[in-house]
């Protein structure tokens, strides 16, 4: 049987905990064992990106230590995926290959490793894709989300304009640099808005987080989904 | 002073001046548009453009490691045809040579072809300073030299201007057509290329092997600037070169294209001395002044990648954080993820400390750069490099929080604070509405979810008892 290391993420361990759930059912579904190691806590991509390199050098020790005996190690997350895959070789050196090749974002790891597309899901409505910048452009893996919702059935899936725009989240940046990150953000939302989509769905939840607490703060119903959430969505039985 | 110019306004100040611009907003976003789109287009119609980026770095990689006897041979060749080569340390060595070259022929009328090293010296103020006038001749130079501003583009420098802006800036009605426009200007500089003493350019390549300045223009001011006076000044940061004039079609390929989607530029001009022997055309005095200012130290640093940059713009057009905030909010001459990137380097003890912070990190500068400057790594470096000057409040923050999250006991007991903490935050339905600290910038435009009432982790613990 094939096994599998959630690395759920901060964000969603904390703030989204249905994504990791709905991540476990997906995968668990296609036959994969899901196990969670509790010791795991964070990346450091934040601390990392703001600059404090020693500190994500602490965290990246520690998740090595955690994932060190994983088979695959699978996030709901292009974001923290690259990290690991890009930058840890950076602050662990060697002995982080062989972690960040066992690395995994969730629809990669689908499909790829388990090599389906098709996982059973159904959600009636249309859905505007935000292609997150780090799974598009450090994983290069943009098409692995966008196979999978090519197959829920029921959905119909568009592309903002400007689709390769960040949508201004960016860490701390979007602390920081809050008036800019929302400028950003305003400007991704007009995009989305535009394509009248019901559903605004993506695959990593620091972006959606973002876009929905501007939505939130404009008054805005957009229904905002993980796409861990829509793979997982069937009107089963 | 590197970087010869002082933000006018503080950061903050700065972008909040930009963001509450409708209109400037408008005009950067059109444009940027437009030159991000027609890049994709021209560089779709090659072969392999992946094939092309790759030799464009290569080429840059090979002439930076090799600076020094490039720049020799580069000497040599214009020196053998009666050319003058001279090396410039700072701002104010540019600034001095001109007014030395200028003084010594009586120069007073100067027209300027586009350059952004001059730009970088501030050589106008200066020449007027010195009593010397100086007029930009290509019309983005022209119309920003009569607004008194900076340039907000790298290539475009008037591009935050629009049609209607510029019509007012020459003086014609607000519905003159562009085409009039460009006629008007053109009428009003051709008068000044035949009075002037001297025309300075800039260039966009040194080549080594065949000895000459590469210069690359859509409007042709440059071929005016270098043959109308008597004597041409071509100003030139020192990593502008290549080895090989072999290597030219590949770059120039990349640098149009990667600029304004052309194919190729209107006019591209190869300059390698004064007018020869028997020659009836060409200037009677060539000066090539190579500019350091802070460029040579970079070479074997893990900051040398960002002198491969042949200038090209395409980074600042895709940029979300440019297209929104435009080019003058930066505060530097050099605008966008490069400009974020070479204006810090440049000007260590200058005003761009917090440049590398202004960016999302989301790589589409990475993407657009013709030559794979990994601009966003650098950003994060020139971060990495400038926290041991960050406050202490913010250093122990992140010390604090890597050490809380170092094991998943602290990562818990965190938690448990923070949901406690949260009860006394103001709600906006379910989302917290304000937040201390840090995450007040959050919430001070955006509802922030609180810390679920049962973790991922506390309902894996359940499920699996």
């Amino acid at each position: 049987m094939r096994a599998a290391s959630l690395f759920v993420t901060c964000l969603v361990d904390l703030l989204r905990p249905e994504i990791g759930e709905a991540t476990v059912r997906v995968l668990e579904r296609q036959g994969v064992h899901v196990d969670f190691p509790e010791e795991q806590t964070c990346c450091g991509q934040a601390h990392f990106n703001a600059g404090y390199r020693a500190e994500a050098k602490a965290l990246a020790e520690h998740f090595h230590n955690v994932f060190e005996g994983a088979e695959a190690i699978v996030a709901p997350s292009g974001s923290c995926v690259a990290m690991v895959k890009r930058h840890y070789p950076e602050l662990l050196g060697e002995r982080a290959a062989s972690l960040a090749a066992r690395c995994w974002e969730l629809t990669g790891y689908l499909r790829h490793v388990v090599g389906v597309e098709d996982v059973g899901a159904r959600l009636e409505g249309s859905a505007a894709y935000h292609g997150s910048c780090h799974l598009q452009r450090e994983l290069g893996t943009g098409a692995d989300p966008r196979a999978m919702l090519a197959h829920v059935r029921g959905l119909t899936v568009t592309e903002p304009a400007d689709a390769d725009q960040c949508c201004g989240f960016g860490g701390t940046f979007s602390m920081t640099m809050a008036d800019v990150s929302t400028a950003m953000a305003d400007a991704k939302l007009e995009r989305v808005k535009a394509t009248g989509a019901g559903i605004l769905v993506g695959a990593d939840a620091a972006c959606l987080l973002h876009l929905e607490g501007r939505l939130r703060r404009q008054g805005c119903a957009t229904c905002v989904m993980h796409i861990a959430q829509v793979l997982d969505h069937a009107d089963r039985p | 002073m590197p970087i010869a110019h002082e933000p006018a306004a503080p950061w903050a100040e700065r972008v909040t001046i930009a963001l509450s611009d409708i209109r400037l907003r408008e005009n950067i976003a059109r444009s940027t548009t437009r030159f991000a789109a027609q890049r994709l287009t021209a560089l779709g119609e090659l072969p392999d453009p992946a094939a092309l980026r790759a030799r464009g770095r290569a080429i840059r990689a090979d002439a930076i490691a090799r600076l020094p006897e490039l720049h020799a041979e580069l000497r040599q060749r214009i020196e053998s045809r009666g050319g003058h080569v001279h090396l410039a340390a700072d701002p104010a060595a540019v600034t001095g040579k001109v007014i030395e070259i200028a003084r010594a022929h009586g120069a007073r009328r100067i027209v300027k072809s586009k350059s952004m090293v001059s730009e970088e010296v501030a050589l106008n103020p200066a020449l007027a300073e010195a009593g010397i006038e100086s007029l930009e001749t290509d019309l983005g130079e022209y119309l920003i030299q009569l607004a008194g501003e900076m340039p907000a583009h790298i290539i475009a420098p008037a591009l935050h201007k629009s049609r209607a802006e510029s019509a007012e800036l020459l003086g014609a009605p607000a519905d003159t057509p562009a085409e009039a426009l460009t006629a008007l200007a053109r009428e009003r500089l051709r008068e000044r290329f035949l009075q002037a003493d001297i025309g300075i350019t800039g260039g966009n390549f040194l080549v080594a092997d065949t000895g000459g300045v590469v210069i690359v223009t859509n409007e042709g001011n440059d071929r005016m600037c270098t043959s109308l006076p008597r004597v041409h000044i071509a100003i030139v940061g020192v990593e502008k070169i290549i080895a090989h004039a072999a290597d030219l079609p590949d770059m120039l390929k990349l640098l149009t294209r990667s600029a304004t989607g052309q194919r190729i530029s209107v006019y591209v001009s190869l300059i390698d001395g004064p007018r020869g022997p028997g020659e009836t055309d060409g200037p009677e005095e060539f000066h090539l002044i190579l500019l350091d200012n802070g460029r040579l130290r970079l070479r074997g640093t893990p900051h040398e990648e960002a002198l491969y940059c042949i200038r090209c713009g395409a980074c600042l057009n895709v940029c979300p954080v440019y297209r929104q905030i435009g080019g003058h909010a930066y505060g530097s001459v050099y605008p966008g993820p490069i400009g974020a990137v070479i204006s810090p380097l440049l000007d260590p003890a200058g005003a761009y400390a917090m440049l590398p912070k202004a960016s999302s990190l989301c790589g589409a500068c990475w993407e657009a750069c013709p030559v794979g400057i990994h601009l966003h790594d650098q950003l994060v470096a020139l971060r990495q490099e400038g926290v041991r000057s960050a406050p202490w409040p913010q250093r122990l923050l992140f010390a604090g929080w890597a050490t809380a999250w170092g094991s998943a006991t602290t990562y818990t007991a965190f938690l448990r604070v923070g949901r406690v903490a949260q009860r006394l935050l103001p709600r906006h339905g379910e989302w917290l509405r304000a937040a201390p600290a840090i995450l007040g910038g959050w919430t001070s435009t955006r509802d922030l979810p609180p810390i679920a009432a049962r973790t991922f982790r506390e309902r894996w613990a359940e499920r699996r008892p």
